[in-house]
């Protein structure tokens, strides 16, 4: 396959460029970075969140009032998937200390330390156990682990200026101090991260970072993580259950207000189920599959947000969920990986972004909402995008990976991306001689469910842990950041989790009040909607084929 | 999918190119039966396309999960192919099946107390001695693994080549399903790589020192001064602050150590 004669004829331009360009870099001078207020400028002009009809008020709810984006008022303004009426709450068919709900990083890593507490847990997902974006990420961990030119201080600091300030101080000095800890704990686990022979770990450089603190286990960091952590819970087989294919769709309350278990749904049988628990850990990810804009996402398969309407229903507020992140580097082509994550490693490793012209127009390693939006704007008011091959109206701009073998030596592009030089080799591109095409791609849900630094919430026996959860990265997460979140506030809300159902001596009355209540909210908010939440699963769905499914039912998108 | 800003500029630009028919159809065969789907398609996509909405053999769709692994033929060929439905392209005449599941051997076990060579493998995957160097385990890999090599590796003790050459696998399962001295080789490269990581590769002493750093709350003074300063303070604390050089040395040090 290759890329096509026309996208061949411009790659000319950028080699062209780049021998000067690589010279640049190793002479140690790098295109300019925006001020503050550049960003501020770039970021208003340019970032999806900030066009007109990117967000909606919300209309009910703890957060009423703020804005936040339409495809997730969407799923807020829904009903329930499940009937208050049709419900027997004295049927239970699941019994548990600890119900974590959600089988990726932040779910796996607080069964692990709730069973450490001596609960019995069970973990419920969606999809199979790893099915999650932890499985995906790629680039790194963050964590300031070389004292002798980093610590807390400057991670912190990091962390505040790539959130534009406005970052919950509690949950980032948490984040930062347990940051550490975390890699210690992984490395205990057996996760393979590339060290020297000594035993010290390699890091590198990501966006907005200060120092050389990412560490890294080749370029599927995330994989191994998950793989690692999803292994040492399947040893624990006695204390921790986990219930494939089972989403859950609401939360179960008692009467004394408290969160006491959820409502599975069976996939593969359509069958209801409930679970009842002393404590809950919602831990559901991300919202890529509501493809905000219209965007392509680098997100799998079931990563719906569905916990935050869950949340939302039993009275935990939301934050920053005006603020969504596009990762920069998302393959455009070929079409098959189309959305497709392209680590920010890449960057970090030397490769600049170049326009059609082989120009750059902006400094590879800005923070992602700004290197996002600089890629937007070359594409539109300045008119110097690359024009993707395909149908549709897309462009793109090239990020020139060639550059890293120039710069660290031939073999390094194989070596250090070894998943994405497989990929592209499928499609008969070498990216270590040739760029790839590149665009913004919907990557990451910034905000999320309030939570406290030990991961409670203002519902008691409720706890949040990873991308469900908003505060941490503020307006902007970094890279590295997300991987880290996921350890520290996964075992943070499994050790509180733990705690609590030692203290927790009973459950009242189950209850689903909350569900009537908030249908009646969004009825005197006068919403009418068929929509139901959470969504389940994405609707890829082929509209000729469902005009002969003559007597299928869908609820939501779910056949 | 074009976003909502692309069709906009599309639209002011000019450069609007018609949603066309995909009239570029191809057979395949989904177990057997024949759908007529567009030819730039994934087989995942192609499901979609022909009616199925994928509840098993879905996840990342990014090539990583596994969840995928599909098996294929082409016409006038008993030749096998093994690839990831998300990543692979649909091709005229493809006679395919997803293996979503495969119920292969795990043993439990518990990491601490594992010693790190090869009778550990015997005692957890006795099978592992019945392999029998057929190679089909590495036909069958969608990452291109070299699989029995691996294995090999795991049998002669050397369990850090073991893990180092498993490491890009997604735990799919195909080469356990083809195995025919039904090792699952998957769950025995697991078990290398995180022997490896803990009894083998050395620790990280620097990680060790750090973590005793903050416990003795040597941070929590610099820590509450950023938690409560001011907020343009702290933005030209952030604008100032020294950043470690991309192609420095490993021992490079800031100038201002007050903070370390």
């Amino acid at each position: 396959m290759g890329y096509t004669p026309d996208l061949m004829a411009l790659i000319k331009r950028v080699e062209k460029t780049r021998p000067e360009r690589v010279a640049r870099k190793k002479a140690g001078e790098e295109f300019p970075a925006l001020t503050l207020e550049e960003r501020r400028i770039r970021l208003e002009n340019y970032h999806p969140d900030f066009r007109v009809g990117a967000l909606r008020e919300l209309k009910v709810g703890p957060s009423k009032g703020y804005e936040v984006a339409q495809e997730i008022a969407d799923t807020f303004e829904a009903r329930s998937r499940v009937d208050p009426d049709k419900i027997d709450l004295n049927e239970i068919h699941y019994e548990t200390d600890v119900l974590v709900i959600g089988g990726g990083g932040a779910g796996t890593a607080a069964a692990l330390i709730a069973q450490e507490h001596g609960a019995r847990v069970i973990i419920a997902t969606k999809l199979r156990h790893g099915d999650a974006n932890t499985m995906m990420a790629e680039g790194g961990i963050q964590a300031a682990t070389k004292g002798w030119k980093d610590s807390p201080y400057y991670h912190y600091l990091d962390v505040m200026g790539g959130g534009h300030f406005e970052n919950d101080p509690e949950l980032v000095k948490t984040m930062v101090s347990e940051a550490p800890k975390v890699i210690g704990w992984l490395e205990h686990l057996g996760c393979l991260f590339n060290k020297w022979s000594d035993g010290k770990l390699f890091t590198l450089h990501g966006a907005g970072t200060c120092r050389k603190r990412m560490h890294y286990a080749g370029d599927m960091t995330g994989a191994e993580i998950m793989r690692t952590l999803r292994d040492e819970a399947r040893n624990r087989v006695k204390d921790i259950g986990v219930l494939e294919f089972s989403p859950a769709v609401e939360l179960l309350m008692d009467d004394k207000g408290r969160c006491s278990g959820a409502v599975l749904y069976n996939l593969e049988t359509e069958e209801y189920f409930l679970v009842k628990a002393k404590a809950v850990v919602m831990a559901t990810g991300g919202s890529g599959r509501l493809h905000m804009r219209g965007f392509m996402t680098t997100n799998h398969y079931g990563a719906t947000g569905d916990g935050l309407v869950m949340g939302y229903r039993i009275g935990v507020g939301v934050r920053f969920l005006h603020a969504t992140q596009y990762h920069p580097t998302g393959a455009v082509f070929p079409e098959q990986a189309e959305g497709l994550l392209i680590t920010e490693k890449v960057r970090g490793a030397g490769a600049n972004l170049v326009n059609i012209d082989g120009e750059q127009f902006v400094f590879e390693r800005e923070p992602r909402d700004i290197e996002s939006s600089s890629i937007i704007r070359e594409c539109t008011d300045v008119g110097k995008g690359v024009p993707v091959p395909g149908p549709g109206n897309k462009w793109g701009v090239w990020l020139d990976s060639p550059m890293i073998d120039m710069l660290e030596g031939e073999g390094t592009v194989e070596r250090e991306f070894p998943a994405k030089f497989i990929l592209y080799k499928r499609y008969g591109i070498d990216v270590s001689k040739l760029p790839m095409l590149i665009y913004p791609t919907l990557h990451y849900q910034n905000g999320g469910l309030a939570y406290s630094p030990d991961g409670s919430t203002v519902v008691p026996g409720f706890f949040v842990a990873g991308e469900v959860g908003g505060g941490v990265h503020g307006a902007n997460r970094l890279m590295g950041n997300s991987l880290l979140d996921i350890a520290v506030f996964g075992r943070l809300a499994g050790e509180s989790a733990g705690k609590y159902v030692k203290e927790r001596s009973e459950i009242g009355g189950l209850s689903v009040e909350h569900v009537r209540k908030y249908h009646k909210e969004l009825e005197e908010a006068e919403i009418e909607t068929d929509r139901v939440s959470p969504m389940v699963l994405p609707d890829y769905g082929n509209p000729e084929v469902k005009k002969r499914q003559w007597t299928t039912t869908y609820v939501g998108t779910v056949r | 999918m074009s976003t909502v800003e692309q069709q906009r500029v599309a639209k002011e630009t000019g450069f609007a190119v018609e949603e066309f028919e995909r009239t570029d159809l191809v057979p395949i065969f989904i177990m057997g039966k024949r759908y007529d789907v567009p030819s730039t398609l994934t087989i995942q996509k192609a499901f979609e396309y022909a009616g199925y909405q994928l509840i098993r053999g879905c996840g990342c769709r990014g090539g990583i999960c596994g969840a995928c692994a599909t098996v294929y033929r082409m016409p006038d060929s008993q030749k096998i192919y093994v690839g990831l439905a998300c990543q692979t392209v649909v091709q005229p005449n493809m006679y395919l099946a997803m293996v979503p599941f495969f119920p292969a051997n795990r043993a439990v076990y518990n990491l601490e107390e594992l010693a790190p060579n090869v009778k550990t493998l015997l005692k957890y995957y006795p099978e592992i001695t019945k392999c029998m160097g057929c190679n089909t385990c590495t036909k069958s890999c969608p990452m291109d693994i070299p699989v029995m090599e691996y294995i090999s590796a795991a049998l002669r003790g050397d369990l850090e080549k073991a893990a180092e050459l498993s490491f890009p696998c997604v735990m799919c399962g195909i080469c356990t399903s083809r195995c025919p001295a039904e090792l699952a080789q998957y769950n025995i490269g697991i078990l290398t790589r995180r022997i490896t990581g803990r009894h083998i590769q050395p620790a990280a002493t620097h990680v060790g020192e750090m973590i005793a750093r903050i416990e003795s709350g040597r941070y929590e003074e610099p820590l509450k001064k950023l938690m409560t300063t001011d907020l343009e303070t702290l933005r030209k604390l952030y604008v100032d602050r020294q950043m470690e050089p991309h192609t420095g040395d490993e021992m490079w040090q800031p100038d201002d150590k007050r903070w370390l």
